[in-house]
């Protein structure tokens, strides 16, 4: 006979007020097979789990039930403490009258009836639930860390230097991300590159580190502690054994004006390009839709190699006999790799300047986006750093920088804020400044977002400093009058309407999630937010962990983030991933699918529904070793108890712990 | 059991309430519940939810027996198509729950007891508004009771008398209302 313990918490006031804990309690034990009912103001102290630990000694309880909090918060804690007394822990559920509960209704009457509802399916449930084992698994002590932005780095360097094998794919040609894009940085105004190219030079020479760049991760499969994942080499046409990196290819191609990536549009690139100096490997790709000889072929419809079109790199290279430029490299290969976790730090993306025409951007080269002005201001950028504005070349002496352009606005299906742009407004205006000591900055703010250690003291400096102007307000229209734009907009502050007669115009635009963050989430199974930045488990306590245990996050493919935030996150996911490589063995979730042999018609219907691939066929064979049929069998290592097979099973035979059809409809009638 | 005399008794002293039953998988559409609690977004009190690791687990059975239990509305909801935790469990329950709600429609059940959403672990005021418009249908619709003018109709109860007085076939386990019976736990 069960002996059910039903233990209710207020969670102080927060379900106490909404949800009478006591009547709750009253009310669970009359159903039959609880022997004891209780409520309490903590449930989750230490003293409220005492109650537990106590009750299952002295009551002999089979079972517990905690109705309390979401299971997603605390039913970990209230199984140790079950599992403390000597119950299995599979035998403690709880049941979520607050966050499906209490927290959401408001008549206390109904709240404490549904309650009591919520309180009965669960012991339906726990009455039916059987003793279940952790499943041990070994770990493959090997990561996978996909973008080689600073989040990556950071993230791959960690792991590495703890002495486990680091994977890095790198979808680009080079590491780097967009930090190496930006010119100086703030807080401190540190050269960007100064500080991020050792890193990548670390990273390219660590015995531990396995770069793959111009390369995707083109499937996942497995879990935690075991994953194969596979990888797709782009073609680079480029023999890297033995590439020196010298540049005569670069030098030589004839196509000259492909728009440079990294430069963001202002300034090209070759098409067999390495997208910047510093690029790491220092190893040039063919960008194949615009060299002349892919382009030829492909319309031939021939290999490249048997193309005799152009080929002024294959002449360039210097290296002999054999030469790095090798068109025989023009198909995209696959390898595969065992991983035990991963960090995802696929980072966020810019959109299109063109976006945001009502400010004249992608009509007029002197409107730029603050991405340009890090590749203007930048020593390494087309203008080696002095400050020339894109349409002729002529230092601007006034301009105008608009923030928020496109966040906070729900309109553009941006409702949040990017964070990182009043910031680097304030440094945009500081670097040019300190480039055009006769120029006039003004900043068009909604508000100036400046929390972080250092933050306002900086943005103030841009004011009481550098004598940038800021102006409370909206920018309506800018246009051109002469080679003049004209920037219309309000100062809310003095309600007056303000006109300025720029030379160029700067937009802090939004920080969007990566391009393709989707499809990369669906390939890994983890969760997206409506904004598409990947989601972390919890927003407070589980920032680094996915909803998919041994997949992490770093940096902003989670959220807009500076560099700071950006390498703090990259450190944690790298940390969580050395405490999962501290063991050798894992303890899975013993939720697993078992095949009733006897029942089973060998239909395979399970086997064709399974997403794992969980499904053997097994040979039953008589004593002499006749076989008498085949049946279902589950390899519990793979099976990852979605239970679509037991749903699917015509015959019945598959069942799933913990959610067998008769816990499912004791649960139905319990309501 | 004696539970259901205790609602049985109260039923009769309330007006009618809706009873709405959800499926729900374990990863997005019970996380966007404890989402929307999280934020304290307020919804109707007459949906109870039964937590599924995920949509693909949920036999159109289960849903059969809550109409037998006495549900007005069943309301299942899992994660976005692509999102699924375990890849295409939804896939398919989408394709059986297709099927099974023109297997319902065709038996005379208005389409509006029986709702499918898709709720992400992030749409934590998709859900409230889900679930408030379904309790809304069920109580323009009033109480189902199309189950068992069903049954009465097909003539089990007669048959099932039957075999009580001592004919049938025996057993008669499982057969009662076409879902499988539910054994006492001991
Ligand atoms: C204009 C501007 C100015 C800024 N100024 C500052 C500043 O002064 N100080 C500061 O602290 N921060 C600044 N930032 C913010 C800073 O750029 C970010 O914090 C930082 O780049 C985040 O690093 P990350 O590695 O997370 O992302 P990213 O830099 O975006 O790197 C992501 C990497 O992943 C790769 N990748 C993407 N998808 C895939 C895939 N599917 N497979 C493989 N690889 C992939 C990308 O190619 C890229 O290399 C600025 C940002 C902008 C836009
Ligand atoms: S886990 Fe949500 S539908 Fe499969």
């Amino acid at each position: 006979m069960a002996r059910i313990g039903v233990f209710v918490c207020h969670c102080g006031e927060n379900i106490g007020r909404t949800v009478d804990a006591a009547a709750v309690a009253a009310a669970a034990s009359k159903f039959s097979g609880v022997v004891h009912a209780v409520d309490y103001k903590y449930m989750c102290s230490d003293p409220g789990q005492n109650l537990i630990r106590q009750a299952i000694k002295e009551k002999r309880l089979t079972g517990v039930v905690v109705a309390a909090c979401s299971p997603r918060m605390h039913e970990p804690t209230f199984r140790r403490a079950t599992a403390e007394s000597g119950v299995n822990p599979f035998l403690c559920e709880m049941a979520n009258v607050r966050e499906h509960c209490s927290w959401v209704h408001e008549n206390r009457e109904e709240a404490t009836a549904k309650a009591i509802d919520l309180v009965r399916v669960i012991v339906e449930k726990v009455k039916r639930n059987q003793p279940l084992v952790p499943i041990k698994v070994p770990v493959t002590r090997r990561a996978l860390v996909i973008g080689g932005g600073i989040a990556g780095i950071q993230a791959a360097l960690d792991i590495a230097n703890g002495g486990h094998e680091v994977i890095l794919v790198e979808k680009d040609p080079s590491i780097g991300g967009h930090m190496a894009q930006l010119s100086e940085t703030f807080p401190t105004l540190d050269c960007s590159q100064c500080i991020l190219t050792p890193r990548m030079v670390e990273v390219a020479q660590h015995p531990k580190i396995k770069l793959y760049v111009y390369s995707e991760v083109e499937e996942v499969k497995g879990f935690i502690g075991n994953f194969e994942v596979k990888i797709r080499r782009k073609a680079t046409s480029v023999n890297n054994a033995l590439c020196t990196g010298c540049g005569a290819c670069q030098a030589a191609c004839v196509v000259k004006k492909v728009p440079s990536e990294f430069n963001r549009g202002l300034g090209s690139r070759t098409a067999i390009y390495s997208p910047f100096l510093q690029a790491v490997p220092n190893k040039p790709v063919i960008d194949q839709e615009n060299c002349l000889r892919y382009k030829a072929a492909q319309k031939k419809g021939i290999p490249p190699v048997e193309s005799t079109v152009c080929g002024k790199c294959l002449q360039a290279c210097p290296i002999a006999p054999q030469k790095a430029v090798d068109f025989s490299l023009w198909q995209d290969t696959f390898v595969t790799e065992k991983v035990g976790a991963i960090v995802v730090a696929t980072g966020f993306d810019l959109p299109p300047l063109s976006t945001y025409g009502e400010y004249g951007a992608g009509k007029y080269a002197d409107v730029i986006d603050g991405m340009q002005f890090e590749r203007l201001a930048s020593a390494s950028g087309p203008t080696q750093g002095a400050m020339k504005r894109p349409s002729d070349g002529k230092e601007p002496k006034e301009v105008v920088f608009i923030q928020c352009v496109g966040s906070r606005d729900n309109a553009r299906g941006c409702a949040y804020c990017s964070k990182i742009c009043c910031m680097y407004t304030a440094k945009h205006t500081m670097l040019y400044k300190h480039k055009v000591h006769d120029g006039k900055a003004s900043v068009f703010y909604m508000d100036v977002r400046a929390a972080g250690k250092d933050y306002d003291e900086f943005w103030r400096r841009a004011v009481e400093e550098d004598g940038a102007q800021y102006l409370r307000g909206r920018v309506s229209k800018v246009y051109k009058r002469g080679d003049k734009l004209i920037v219309k907009g309000v100062d809310t502050l003095s309600g007056e309407l303000v006109e300025i007669k720029a030379d160029m115009v700067v937009l802090a635009t939004a920080i969007v999630a990566q391009r393709g963050a989707e499809r990369l989430a669906q390939r890994l199974s983890i969760a997206y937010d409506m904004n598409k930045f990947l989601s972390e488990a919890h927003p407070k306590l589980r920032p680094v962990e996915t909803n998919t245990a041994g997949i992490f996050l770093a940096g902003a493919c989670q959220a807009p983030k500076d560099i700071p935030d950006t390498v703090a996150q990259a450190s944690g996911a790298a940390s969580k991933v050395q405490g999962l490589f501290s063991s050798q063995e894992l303890a899975r979730d013993p939720t697993v699918a078992h095949v009733n042999e006897a029942a089973c018609v060998a239909c395979w219907y399970c086997a064709d529904c399974c997403p794992y691939g969980a499904i053997e066929k097994k040979e039953i064979r008589d004593k002499k070793g006749n076989l008498i049929k085949m049946v279902a069998s589950v390899n519990e290592g793979v099976c990852q108890g979605c239970g679509l097979c037991a749903a699917t099973c015509r015959s019945k035979s598959v069942e799933l712990d913990g959610f067998k059809d008769e816990q499912v409809y004791a649960e139905i009638v319990a309501l | 059991m004696e539970h259901k005399e205790q609602k049985d008794q109260v039923s009769a002293q309330r007006v009618w309430q809706p009873k709405v039953i959800a499926f729900v998988c374990n990863w997005c559409t019970y996380a966007g519940a404890d989402l929307a609690g999280t934020s304290r977004i307020k919804y109707d009190a007459n949906i109870r939810v039964i937590r599924l690791p995920c949509t693909g687990r949920i036999d159109p059975l289960f849903v059969i027996k809550a109409f037998e239990q006495g549900a007005d509305g069943v309301l299942v909801s899992g994660c976005h198509p692509g999102d699924c935790h375990y890849n295409t469990g939804n896939y398919h329950a989408r394709r059986r729950w297709t099927l099974f709600r023109e297997l319902l429609e065709f038996v005379g059940i208005d389409l509006r007891r029986v709702q499918f959403a898709w709720v992400s672990a992030a749409e934590g005021a998709k859900w409230a508004e889900v679930v408030n418009e379904m309790v809304q249908h069920v109580r323009e619709l009033g109480p189902f009771e199309g189950y068992h003018v069903m049954l009465a109709r097909s003539g089990r109860d007669a048959w099932l008398e039957k075999a009580a007085a001592g004919g049938g076939n025996g057993s008669g386990k499982g057969v009662a209302g076409g879902t499988p019976a539910v054994q006492k736990a001991e």
